[in-house]
Protein backbone atom coordinates (compact mmCIF):
# COMPACT_ATOMS: atom_id res chain seq x y z
CA UNK A 1 0.00 0.00 0.00
CA UNK A 2 1.10 3.55 -0.17
CA UNK A 3 -0.13 6.49 2.08
CA UNK A 4 0.27 9.92 1.17
CA UNK A 5 -0.22 12.23 4.27
CA UNK A 6 -0.69 16.38 3.75
CA UNK A 7 1.84 18.34 6.09
CA UNK A 8 0.41 20.69 7.87
CA UNK A 9 3.30 23.63 8.43
CA UNK A 10 4.23 27.11 8.69
CA UNK A 11 6.58 27.30 5.70
CA UNK A 12 9.63 26.87 8.03
CA UNK A 13 8.19 24.14 10.19
CA UNK A 14 5.82 21.19 10.41
CA UNK A 15 2.82 22.06 12.94
CA UNK A 16 2.49 19.13 15.56
CA UNK A 17 -0.22 16.81 14.19
CA UNK A 18 1.41 16.18 10.66
CA UNK A 19 3.53 14.10 12.66
CA UNK A 20 1.10 11.81 15.01
CA UNK A 21 -0.82 11.25 11.27
CA UNK A 22 2.42 10.09 10.05
CA UNK A 23 2.05 7.44 13.21
CA UNK A 24 -1.26 6.68 12.12
CA UNK A 25 -0.47 5.97 8.70
CA UNK A 26 2.46 3.52 9.82
CA UNK A 27 -0.39 1.86 11.67
CA UNK A 28 -1.94 1.30 8.55
CA UNK A 29 1.37 0.18 7.10
CA UNK A 30 3.07 1.17 3.78
CA UNK A 31 5.19 3.39 2.22
CA UNK A 32 4.80 6.44 3.54
CA UNK A 33 4.83 10.13 1.26
CA UNK A 34 4.63 13.22 2.74
CA UNK A 35 3.19 16.39 0.43
CA UNK A 36 4.63 19.61 1.70
CA UNK A 37 2.33 22.37 -0.71
CA UNK A 38 2.58 26.02 0.08
CA UNK A 39 4.12 29.18 -0.48
CA UNK A 40 8.07 29.63 0.32
CA UNK A 41 7.80 25.78 2.21
CA UNK A 42 11.28 24.19 1.21
CA UNK A 43 12.49 24.28 4.69
CA UNK A 44 8.88 22.68 5.95
CA UNK A 45 9.54 20.14 3.71
CA UNK A 46 13.31 18.86 4.81
CA UNK A 47 11.70 19.06 8.05
CA UNK A 48 9.27 16.18 6.55
CA UNK A 49 12.27 13.98 5.17
CA UNK A 50 13.50 13.73 8.82
CA UNK A 51 10.47 11.96 9.99
CA UNK A 52 11.46 8.55 11.03
CA UNK A 53 9.26 6.20 8.84
CA UNK A 54 8.99 8.51 5.76
CA UNK A 55 9.96 7.34 2.34
CA UNK A 56 9.46 10.56 0.56
CA UNK A 57 8.68 14.03 0.72
CA UNK A 58 6.94 16.03 -2.29
CA UNK A 59 7.51 19.66 -2.52
CA UNK A 60 5.08 22.13 -4.18
CA UNK A 61 5.87 25.46 -3.90
CA UNK A 62 3.51 27.97 -5.35
CA UNK A 63 1.65 31.47 -4.35
CA UNK A 64 -1.47 30.22 -4.90
CA UNK A 65 -0.77 27.43 -2.03
CA UNK A 66 -1.13 30.45 0.20
CA UNK A 67 -3.44 30.21 3.43
CA UNK A 68 -5.55 27.35 3.66
CA UNK A 69 -5.81 27.89 -0.36
CA UNK A 70 -8.60 24.23 -0.39
CA UNK A 71 -9.31 24.93 -3.95
CA UNK A 72 -6.06 25.07 -5.46
CA UNK A 73 -4.87 22.41 -2.96
CA UNK A 74 -7.39 19.93 -3.66
CA UNK A 75 -6.66 20.25 -7.22
CA UNK A 76 -3.34 19.41 -6.76
CA UNK A 77 -3.89 16.45 -4.84
CA UNK A 78 -6.90 15.48 -7.13
CA UNK A 79 -3.86 15.06 -9.57
CA UNK A 80 -1.62 12.28 -7.78
CA UNK A 81 -4.40 10.57 -5.86
CA UNK A 82 -4.70 7.95 -8.08
CA UNK A 83 -1.02 6.39 -6.74
CA UNK A 84 -2.17 5.65 -3.52
CA UNK A 85 -4.27 3.66 -1.39
CA UNK A 86 -4.43 6.53 1.84
CA UNK A 87 -4.47 10.04 1.98
CA UNK A 88 -4.34 11.21 5.60
CA UNK A 89 -3.83 14.72 6.93
CA UNK A 90 -4.31 15.88 10.53
CA UNK A 91 -8.05 16.89 11.54
CA UNK A 92 -7.03 19.97 12.73
CA UNK A 93 -8.36 23.49 11.17
CA UNK A 94 -5.95 23.05 7.90
CA UNK A 95 -6.84 19.44 7.28
CA UNK A 96 -10.64 19.97 8.16
CA UNK A 97 -10.64 22.70 5.68
CA UNK A 98 -9.67 20.63 2.32
CA UNK A 99 -9.91 16.98 3.16
CA UNK A 100 -14.02 17.00 2.20
CA UNK A 101 -13.39 18.86 -0.73
CA UNK A 102 -10.78 16.06 -2.01
CA UNK A 103 -12.84 13.57 -1.01
CA UNK A 104 -15.76 14.61 -3.06
CA UNK A 105 -13.65 15.40 -6.18
CA UNK A 106 -12.56 11.59 -5.39
CA UNK A 107 -16.15 9.91 -5.23
CA UNK A 108 -14.94 9.10 -1.41
CA UNK A 109 -16.70 9.15 1.39
CA UNK A 110 -14.08 10.43 3.89
CA UNK A 111 -13.78 8.92 8.03
CA UNK A 112 -13.27 12.18 10.11
CA UNK A 113 -11.13 12.16 12.69
CA UNK A 114 -9.52 8.78 13.47
CA UNK A 115 -8.62 7.98 17.06
CA UNK A 116 -7.61 4.56 15.78
CA UNK A 117 -6.36 2.00 12.97
CA UNK A 118 -8.07 -1.51 13.53
CA UNK A 119 -6.84 -2.59 9.51
CA UNK A 120 -5.84 -0.73 6.85
CA UNK A 121 -9.79 -0.19 5.84
CA UNK A 122 -11.39 -0.20 9.21
CA UNK A 123 -11.19 2.78 11.97
CA UNK A 124 -12.07 3.97 15.16
CA UNK A 125 -13.72 7.55 15.19
CA UNK A 126 -15.28 9.44 18.29
CA UNK A 127 -19.47 10.81 17.68
CA UNK A 128 -21.45 12.60 19.83
CA UNK A 129 -18.56 14.96 21.22
CA UNK A 130 -17.03 11.57 21.84
CA UNK A 131 -19.50 9.89 24.27
CA UNK A 132 -19.30 7.22 21.68
CA UNK A 133 -16.84 5.63 19.67
CA UNK A 134 -17.81 4.54 16.27
CA UNK A 135 -15.74 1.58 14.65
CA UNK A 136 -16.52 2.10 10.84
CA UNK A 137 -14.91 0.47 7.46
CA UNK A 138 -14.41 2.04 4.49
CA UNK A 139 -15.77 0.22 0.58
CA UNK A 140 -13.98 2.93 -1.14
CA UNK A 141 -10.85 2.82 -3.14
CA UNK A 142 -9.13 5.14 -1.66
CA UNK A 143 -9.62 5.89 1.93
CA UNK A 144 -9.56 9.53 3.11
CA UNK A 145 -8.89 10.09 6.54
CA UNK A 146 -8.61 12.57 8.77
CA UNK A 147 -6.47 12.12 12.18
CA UNK A 148 -7.15 12.97 15.32
CA UNK A 149 -3.70 14.02 17.02
CA UNK A 150 -3.98 12.78 20.30
CA UNK A 151 -5.05 9.40 19.66
CA UNK A 152 -1.14 8.98 18.22
CA UNK A 153 1.81 9.47 19.23
CA UNK A 154 4.28 11.65 17.34
CA UNK A 155 6.51 10.14 14.90
CA UNK A 156 10.31 10.73 15.95
CA UNK A 157 13.60 12.16 13.87
CA UNK A 158 15.89 9.95 12.46
CA UNK A 159 14.54 9.65 8.59
CA UNK A 160 16.31 10.82 5.82
CA UNK A 161 13.93 10.36 2.77
CA UNK A 162 14.64 12.36 -0.35
CA UNK A 163 12.47 15.49 -1.38
CA UNK A 164 11.11 15.58 -4.69
CA UNK A 165 9.87 18.84 -6.52
CA UNK A 166 6.71 18.42 -8.15
CA UNK A 167 4.51 20.82 -10.58
CA UNK A 168 2.25 22.75 -9.10
CA UNK A 169 -1.59 22.84 -10.50
CA UNK A 170 -2.98 25.36 -12.11
CA UNK A 171 -4.54 28.48 -9.78
CA UNK A 172 -8.26 27.56 -10.69
CA UNK A 173 -8.79 31.25 -9.22
CA UNK A 174 -12.13 30.66 -7.66
CA UNK A 175 -10.49 32.47 -3.89
CA UNK A 176 -8.19 34.69 -3.45
CA UNK A 177 -6.16 34.63 -0.26
CA UNK A 178 -5.88 38.38 1.43
CA UNK A 179 -4.10 37.50 4.84
CA UNK A 180 -3.98 36.21 8.43
CA UNK A 181 -4.26 37.68 11.41
CA UNK A 182 -2.32 35.21 13.72
CA UNK A 183 -2.99 35.29 17.32
CA UNK A 184 0.57 36.83 18.90
CA UNK A 185 1.36 34.93 22.03
CA UNK A 186 5.13 33.85 23.87
CA UNK A 187 2.77 30.89 25.03
CA UNK A 188 3.04 27.00 23.44
CA UNK A 189 0.24 26.38 21.75
CA UNK A 190 -2.59 24.96 22.96
CA UNK A 191 -2.35 21.75 20.50
CA UNK A 192 1.62 21.00 21.90
CA UNK A 193 1.49 22.37 25.23
CA UNK A 194 2.95 20.18 27.99
CA UNK A 195 0.08 21.87 30.06
CA UNK A 196 -3.17 24.25 29.26
CA UNK A 197 -4.54 26.46 32.15
CA UNK A 198 -8.44 26.86 30.83
CA UNK A 199 -10.98 29.54 31.45
CA UNK A 200 -14.62 29.39 31.29
CA UNK A 201 -17.91 31.18 31.95
CA UNK A 202 -16.91 31.98 35.39
CA UNK A 203 -14.28 33.90 34.90
CA UNK A 204 -16.22 36.46 34.51
CA UNK A 205 -14.53 39.01 31.93
CA UNK A 206 -11.52 38.64 29.38
CA UNK A 207 -9.70 40.87 31.73
CA UNK A 208 -10.11 38.30 34.37
CA UNK A 209 -8.04 35.85 32.15
CA UNK A 210 -5.13 38.19 33.69
CA UNK A 211 -4.56 35.71 36.57
CA UNK A 212 -5.02 32.73 34.14
CA UNK A 213 -1.91 33.92 32.61
CA UNK A 214 -0.06 34.29 35.38
CA UNK A 215 -0.44 31.53 35.91
CA UNK A 216 0.38 29.46 32.95
CA UNK A 217 3.64 31.68 32.84
CA UNK A 218 4.68 30.16 35.81
CA UNK A 219 4.10 26.73 34.45
CA UNK A 220 5.20 27.31 30.72
CA UNK A 221 1.46 26.24 29.66
CA UNK A 222 -0.73 27.14 26.89
CA UNK A 223 -3.99 29.29 27.93
CA UNK A 224 -7.18 27.87 26.42
CA UNK A 225 -11.10 28.60 27.15
CA UNK A 226 -14.60 26.71 27.30
CA UNK A 227 -17.05 27.63 24.38
CA UNK A 228 -19.23 29.60 26.93
CA UNK A 229 -15.96 32.12 27.93
CA UNK A 230 -15.39 32.17 23.59
CA UNK A 231 -19.30 32.92 23.30
CA UNK A 232 -19.11 35.49 26.51
CA UNK A 233 -16.88 37.42 24.20
CA UNK A 234 -13.94 37.07 27.23
CA UNK A 235 -10.91 35.38 24.62
CA UNK A 236 -10.91 34.79 20.97
CA UNK A 237 -12.25 31.45 18.67
CA UNK A 238 -8.74 30.44 18.38
CA UNK A 239 -8.34 29.14 22.36
CA UNK A 240 -11.66 27.24 22.44
CA UNK A 241 -11.21 23.87 23.60
CA UNK A 242 -13.76 21.32 22.80
CA UNK A 243 -15.98 19.45 20.36
CA UNK A 244 -16.18 22.28 17.66
CA UNK A 245 -12.68 24.19 18.55
CA UNK A 246 -9.13 22.47 19.51
CA UNK A 247 -8.98 18.52 20.64
CA UNK A 248 -5.95 18.58 23.18
CA UNK A 249 -4.60 16.01 25.07
CA UNK A 250 -1.74 17.76 27.66
CA UNK A 251 -0.21 16.09 29.97
CA UNK A 252 -1.58 18.39 32.96
CA UNK A 253 -5.33 20.55 32.13
CA UNK A 254 -6.08 22.92 34.73
CA UNK A 255 -9.95 23.62 34.17
CA UNK A 256 -10.41 26.80 36.04
CA UNK A 257 -14.79 28.45 35.85
CA UNK A 258 -15.61 25.39 33.64
CA UNK A 259 -18.74 24.03 34.39
CA UNK A 260 -18.00 21.01 32.12
CA UNK A 261 -20.44 20.99 29.23
CA UNK A 262 -20.37 17.85 27.44
CA UNK A 263 -19.02 19.99 24.16
CA UNK A 264 -15.90 20.82 26.17
CA UNK A 265 -15.25 18.05 28.26
CA UNK A 266 -15.20 16.45 24.30
CA UNK A 267 -12.24 18.13 23.97
CA UNK A 268 -10.03 17.62 26.67
CA UNK A 269 -10.98 14.60 28.73
CA UNK A 270 -7.91 12.39 27.05
CA UNK A 271 -5.42 15.09 29.24
CA UNK A 272 -3.54 12.68 31.40
CA UNK A 273 -3.87 14.36 34.59
CA UNK A 274 -7.08 17.23 34.86
CA UNK A 275 -7.85 19.15 37.50
CA UNK A 276 -10.99 21.48 37.97
CA UNK A 277 -11.26 24.76 40.22
CA UNK A 278 -15.00 25.46 40.68
CA UNK A 279 -16.71 27.12 43.23
CA UNK A 280 -20.20 24.98 42.68
CA UNK A 281 -20.10 21.94 44.27
CA UNK A 282 -21.76 20.22 41.86
CA UNK A 283 -20.20 21.05 38.31
CA UNK A 284 -19.73 18.12 36.29
CA UNK A 285 -16.35 18.81 35.37
CA UNK A 286 -15.11 16.95 38.57
CA UNK A 287 -16.59 13.87 36.90
CA UNK A 288 -13.20 13.87 35.01
CA UNK A 289 -10.98 15.33 37.02
CA UNK A 290 -8.47 14.03 38.73
CA UNK A 291 -7.85 16.10 41.25
CA UNK A 292 -11.00 19.02 42.21
CA UNK A 293 -10.81 22.32 44.62
CA UNK A 294 -14.58 23.86 45.79
CA UNK A 295 -12.84 27.22 46.01
CA UNK A 296 -13.90 30.68 44.35
CA UNK A 297 -11.04 30.81 41.41
CA UNK A 298 -10.01 34.33 42.06
CA UNK A 299 -8.84 33.37 45.41
CA UNK A 300 -7.54 30.24 44.38
CA UNK A 301 -5.68 30.77 41.28
CA UNK A 302 -3.42 33.63 42.50
CA UNK A 303 -2.54 31.34 45.73
CA UNK A 304 -1.86 28.56 43.48
CA UNK A 305 0.27 31.13 41.26
CA UNK A 306 2.70 31.86 44.83
CA UNK A 307 2.66 28.57 45.24
CA UNK A 308 5.11 27.57 41.76
CA UNK B 1 -29.91 37.00 -4.60
CA UNK B 2 -31.33 34.44 -3.44
CA UNK B 3 -29.54 32.09 -0.90
CA UNK B 4 -30.22 28.43 -0.03
CA UNK B 5 -29.53 27.51 3.96
CA UNK B 6 -29.52 23.59 4.80
CA UNK B 7 -30.49 22.46 8.14
CA UNK B 8 -30.48 18.95 10.19
CA UNK B 9 -32.52 17.58 12.96
CA UNK B 10 -29.82 16.10 15.42
CA UNK B 11 -30.13 14.93 19.10
CA UNK B 12 -30.30 17.84 20.90
CA UNK B 13 -26.72 19.09 22.12
CA UNK B 14 -27.75 19.64 25.66
CA UNK B 15 -29.13 15.50 25.92
CA UNK B 16 -26.29 13.49 27.07
CA UNK B 17 -26.66 10.87 24.38
CA UNK B 18 -26.52 6.95 25.08
CA UNK B 19 -24.88 3.52 23.59
CA UNK B 20 -27.03 1.14 22.83
CA UNK B 21 -26.59 -2.11 24.76
CA UNK B 22 -26.10 -3.85 21.25
CA UNK B 23 -23.47 -1.15 20.30
CA UNK B 24 -25.85 -0.53 16.97
CA UNK B 25 -25.66 3.09 17.59
CA UNK B 26 -26.88 5.22 20.03
CA UNK B 27 -30.55 5.68 21.59
CA UNK B 28 -32.61 7.65 19.56
CA UNK B 29 -36.14 6.99 20.40
CA UNK B 30 -37.40 9.39 23.43
CA UNK B 31 -34.84 11.60 22.95
CA UNK B 32 -35.43 15.52 22.79
CA UNK B 33 -34.12 16.48 18.98
CA UNK B 34 -33.30 19.70 18.01
CA UNK B 35 -31.68 22.01 15.02
CA UNK B 36 -28.16 21.55 14.80
CA UNK B 37 -26.69 24.80 16.47
CA UNK B 38 -24.33 25.12 12.95
CA UNK B 39 -26.97 25.29 11.05
CA UNK B 40 -29.38 27.80 13.11
CA UNK B 41 -25.87 30.27 12.50
CA UNK B 42 -26.51 29.69 8.72
CA UNK B 43 -30.40 30.17 8.95
CA UNK B 44 -29.84 33.26 11.07
CA UNK B 45 -27.20 34.52 8.45
CA UNK B 46 -29.06 34.13 5.58
CA UNK B 47 -32.20 36.02 7.56
CA UNK B 48 -29.72 39.01 8.51
CA UNK B 49 -28.56 39.73 4.86
CA UNK B 50 -32.16 39.33 3.23
CA UNK B 51 -32.98 41.98 6.33
CA UNK B 52 -30.09 44.03 5.50
CA UNK B 53 -31.15 43.74 1.45
CA UNK B 54 -28.51 41.81 -0.03
CA UNK B 55 -30.69 38.26 0.14
CA UNK B 56 -34.08 38.12 -1.47
CA UNK B 57 -34.87 34.70 -1.05
CA UNK B 58 -34.35 32.31 1.79
CA UNK B 59 -34.56 28.60 0.54
CA UNK B 60 -33.88 26.01 3.23
CA UNK B 61 -33.41 22.23 2.95
CA UNK B 62 -33.16 19.58 5.27
CA UNK B 63 -32.56 15.73 4.46
CA UNK B 64 -33.84 13.22 6.91
CA UNK B 65 -37.07 11.38 7.48
CA UNK B 66 -40.65 13.21 7.81
CA UNK B 67 -40.16 14.42 11.06
CA UNK B 68 -37.20 16.94 9.95
CA UNK B 69 -40.43 18.78 8.38
CA UNK B 70 -40.26 20.22 11.88
CA UNK B 71 -36.66 22.07 11.71
CA UNK B 72 -37.68 23.43 8.24
CA UNK B 73 -40.97 24.73 9.81
CA UNK B 74 -38.63 26.31 12.45
CA UNK B 75 -36.08 27.61 9.95
CA UNK B 76 -39.56 29.29 8.12
CA UNK B 77 -40.28 30.45 11.57
CA UNK B 78 -36.39 32.35 11.75
CA UNK B 79 -37.34 33.87 8.53
CA UNK B 80 -36.72 31.65 5.71
CA UNK B 81 -38.94 31.67 2.38
CA UNK B 82 -39.72 28.06 2.27
CA UNK B 83 -38.95 24.34 2.80
CA UNK B 84 -37.56 21.47 0.87
CA UNK B 85 -37.17 17.82 2.68
CA UNK B 86 -35.30 15.35 0.74
CA UNK B 87 -37.23 12.43 2.72
CA UNK B 88 -34.93 9.73 3.19
CA UNK B 89 -35.56 7.04 5.55
CA UNK B 90 -32.11 5.57 6.72
CA UNK B 91 -28.68 7.14 7.32
CA UNK B 92 -27.59 9.50 4.84
CA UNK B 93 -23.70 9.70 5.09
CA UNK B 94 -22.07 13.16 4.37
CA UNK B 95 -20.83 12.46 0.50
CA UNK B 96 -24.64 11.76 -0.08
CA UNK B 97 -25.93 14.87 1.75
CA UNK B 98 -23.47 17.03 -0.43
CA UNK B 99 -25.12 15.18 -3.96
CA UNK B 100 -28.43 15.89 -3.11
CA UNK B 101 -27.52 19.63 -1.90
CA UNK B 102 -25.90 19.43 -5.45
CA UNK B 103 -28.78 18.77 -6.98
CA UNK B 104 -31.09 21.15 -5.05
CA UNK B 105 -28.80 23.75 -6.17
CA UNK B 106 -28.88 22.88 -9.57
CA UNK B 107 -32.47 23.41 -9.98
CA UNK B 108 -32.45 26.29 -7.64
CA UNK B 109 -29.89 28.29 -8.61
CA UNK B 110 -28.87 30.48 -5.55
CA UNK B 111 -26.36 32.85 -5.66
CA UNK B 112 -25.14 31.68 -2.54
CA UNK B 113 -25.35 28.25 -0.19
CA UNK B 114 -24.97 28.87 3.49
CA UNK B 115 -24.18 25.40 5.68
CA UNK B 116 -23.59 24.56 9.44
CA UNK B 117 -19.63 23.55 9.71
CA UNK B 118 -20.29 20.20 11.22
CA UNK B 119 -23.45 18.42 13.00
CA UNK B 120 -22.96 17.69 16.39
CA UNK B 121 -24.32 14.12 16.35
CA UNK B 122 -21.53 12.35 13.75
CA UNK B 123 -19.24 15.38 13.72
CA UNK B 124 -17.99 14.57 10.44
CA UNK B 125 -17.48 18.30 9.55
CA UNK B 126 -17.51 17.38 5.72
CA UNK B 127 -20.83 18.24 3.76
CA UNK B 128 -20.22 22.11 3.06
CA UNK B 129 -16.61 21.45 1.57
CA UNK B 130 -17.94 18.51 -0.48
CA UNK B 131 -20.98 20.52 -1.91
CA UNK B 132 -18.86 22.69 -2.98
CA UNK B 133 -16.03 20.51 -4.77
CA UNK B 134 -19.12 18.91 -6.50
CA UNK B 135 -19.98 22.40 -7.86
CA UNK B 136 -16.68 23.59 -8.74
CA UNK B 137 -17.98 26.60 -6.45
CA UNK B 138 -15.41 28.03 -4.13
CA UNK B 139 -15.78 27.60 -0.56
CA UNK B 140 -15.19 29.27 3.06
CA UNK B 141 -15.47 27.06 5.84
CA UNK B 142 -15.38 28.08 9.63
CA UNK B 143 -16.20 31.24 8.59
CA UNK B 144 -17.03 33.99 11.16
CA UNK B 145 -17.70 37.29 8.94
CA UNK B 146 -19.05 37.83 5.53
CA UNK B 147 -19.88 40.35 3.13
CA UNK B 148 -20.73 40.38 -0.49
CA UNK B 149 -19.42 42.43 -3.01
CA UNK B 150 -21.50 42.34 -6.38
CA UNK B 151 -20.05 39.14 -7.78
CA UNK B 152 -17.48 38.37 -4.95
CA UNK B 153 -17.79 37.80 -1.06
CA UNK B 154 -15.08 39.15 1.67
CA UNK B 155 -14.85 36.33 3.97
CA UNK B 156 -13.10 35.65 7.17
CA UNK B 157 -12.50 32.09 8.76
CA UNK B 158 -11.46 30.60 12.08
CA UNK B 159 -8.26 29.10 11.81
CA UNK B 160 -6.10 27.55 14.26
CA UNK B 161 -3.97 30.21 15.10
CA UNK B 162 -6.15 33.24 14.54
CA UNK B 163 -8.40 34.46 11.36
CA UNK B 164 -7.66 34.30 7.69
CA UNK B 165 -9.19 36.82 5.53
CA UNK B 166 -10.37 35.75 1.52
CA UNK B 167 -12.19 37.02 -1.60
CA UNK B 168 -13.99 34.31 -2.75
CA UNK B 169 -15.97 34.50 -6.21
CA UNK B 170 -19.67 33.67 -5.94
CA UNK B 171 -21.77 31.81 -6.14
CA UNK B 172 -19.84 30.05 -3.32
CA UNK B 173 -20.61 27.76 -0.24
CA UNK B 174 -19.86 29.22 3.32
CA UNK B 175 -20.33 26.83 6.20
CA UNK B 176 -20.64 28.93 9.90
CA UNK B 177 -18.40 29.18 13.26
CA UNK B 178 -19.95 30.34 16.26
CA UNK B 179 -18.58 33.64 15.89
CA UNK B 180 -20.88 34.25 12.92
CA UNK B 181 -23.71 35.38 14.84
CA UNK B 182 -25.56 34.78 17.42
CA UNK B 183 -29.38 33.35 15.83
CA UNK B 184 -32.09 34.91 16.92
CA UNK B 185 -35.33 32.96 19.36
CA UNK B 186 -38.55 32.29 17.67
CA UNK B 187 -41.53 33.86 18.46
CA UNK B 188 -44.97 32.13 18.45
CA UNK B 189 -46.80 34.83 15.78
CA UNK B 190 -43.87 33.66 13.64
CA UNK B 191 -43.97 29.92 14.34
CA UNK B 192 -47.89 30.33 12.97
CA UNK B 193 -46.91 32.13 10.22
CA UNK B 194 -44.72 29.41 9.06
CA UNK B 195 -47.34 27.05 9.10
CA UNK B 196 -48.29 28.93 6.25
CA UNK B 197 -45.06 29.01 4.46
CA UNK B 198 -44.85 26.52 1.35
CA UNK B 199 -42.67 22.91 2.05
CA UNK B 200 -41.91 20.84 -0.85
CA UNK B 201 -40.84 17.07 -0.16
CA UNK B 202 -38.93 14.90 -2.87
CA UNK B 203 -37.67 11.88 -2.62
CA UNK B 204 -33.14 11.01 -3.85
CA UNK B 205 -34.25 8.90 -6.29
CA UNK B 206 -36.04 11.94 -8.07
CA UNK B 207 -32.97 13.87 -7.53
CA UNK B 208 -31.06 11.24 -9.14
CA UNK B 209 -28.88 10.58 -6.33
CA UNK B 210 -27.61 6.69 -4.87
CA UNK B 211 -27.72 7.64 -1.01
CA UNK B 212 -26.18 4.13 -0.07
CA UNK B 213 -24.05 4.91 2.71
CA UNK B 214 -20.02 3.45 1.90
CA UNK B 215 -19.14 3.49 5.06
CA UNK B 216 -20.04 0.68 7.21
CA UNK B 217 -20.52 1.32 11.25
CA UNK B 218 -19.36 -2.19 12.67
CA UNK B 219 -20.13 -1.05 16.23
CA UNK B 220 -20.58 1.75 18.51
CA UNK B 221 -19.55 1.75 21.97
CA UNK B 222 -19.07 3.80 24.94
CA UNK B 223 -16.06 5.04 25.93
CA UNK B 224 -12.92 4.29 27.75
CA UNK B 225 -14.22 6.11 31.34
CA UNK B 226 -12.32 7.91 33.47
CA UNK B 227 -10.94 6.47 36.97
CA UNK B 228 -12.63 8.70 39.89
CA UNK B 229 -10.62 11.29 41.18
CA UNK B 230 -10.20 13.00 44.20
CA UNK B 231 -11.36 16.38 46.19
CA UNK B 232 -8.72 17.95 47.31
CA UNK B 233 -9.26 20.87 50.79
CA UNK B 234 -7.09 23.83 49.63
CA UNK B 235 -4.53 24.97 47.05
CA UNK B 236 -1.67 23.89 49.32
CA UNK B 237 -2.99 20.08 48.77
CA UNK B 238 -3.24 20.50 45.01
CA UNK B 239 -0.08 21.36 44.67
CA UNK B 240 0.96 18.85 46.86
CA UNK B 241 -0.57 15.95 45.01
CA UNK B 242 0.61 17.61 41.67
CA UNK B 243 4.12 17.50 43.04
CA UNK B 244 4.37 14.23 44.67
CA UNK B 245 1.22 11.96 43.45
CA UNK B 246 1.21 12.97 39.40
CA UNK B 247 4.21 14.48 39.12
CA UNK B 248 3.03 16.72 36.68
CA UNK B 249 4.47 20.20 37.82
Amino acid sequence: MAILVIAEHDGKQLKPGTTNTVTAAAKIGGDITVLVAGTGCAEAAQAAAKIAGVQKVLLADAAHYAGGAAENLTALVQGIAGQYSHILAPATGYGKNFMPRLAALLDVQQISDISAVVSADTFVRPIYAGNAMATVQSSDKIKVITVRATGFDAAGEGGSAAVENIAAGADTGLSAFKSQELSKSDRPELTAARIIVSGGRGMGSGDNFKILEALADKLGAAVGASRAAVDSGFVPNDYQVGQTGKIVAPELYIAVGISGAIQHLAGMKDSKVIIAINKDPEAPIFAVANYWLVEDLFKAVPEFTAAL
Amino acid sequence: MKVLVTVKRVIDPYVKVRVKSDGSGVETANVKMAMNPFCEIAVEQAVRMKEAGTVSEIVVVSIGTTQSQETLRTAMAMGADRGILVEVAGEVQPLAVAKLVKAVVDKEQPGLVIMGKQAIDDDSNQCGQMTAALLGWPQSAFTSAIAVNGDSADVTREIDGGLEKLTIKLPAVVTTDLRLNEPRYVTLPNIMKAKKKPLEVVKPEALGVDVTPRLKTLKVEEPAKRSAGVKVVDVAELVAKLKNEARVI
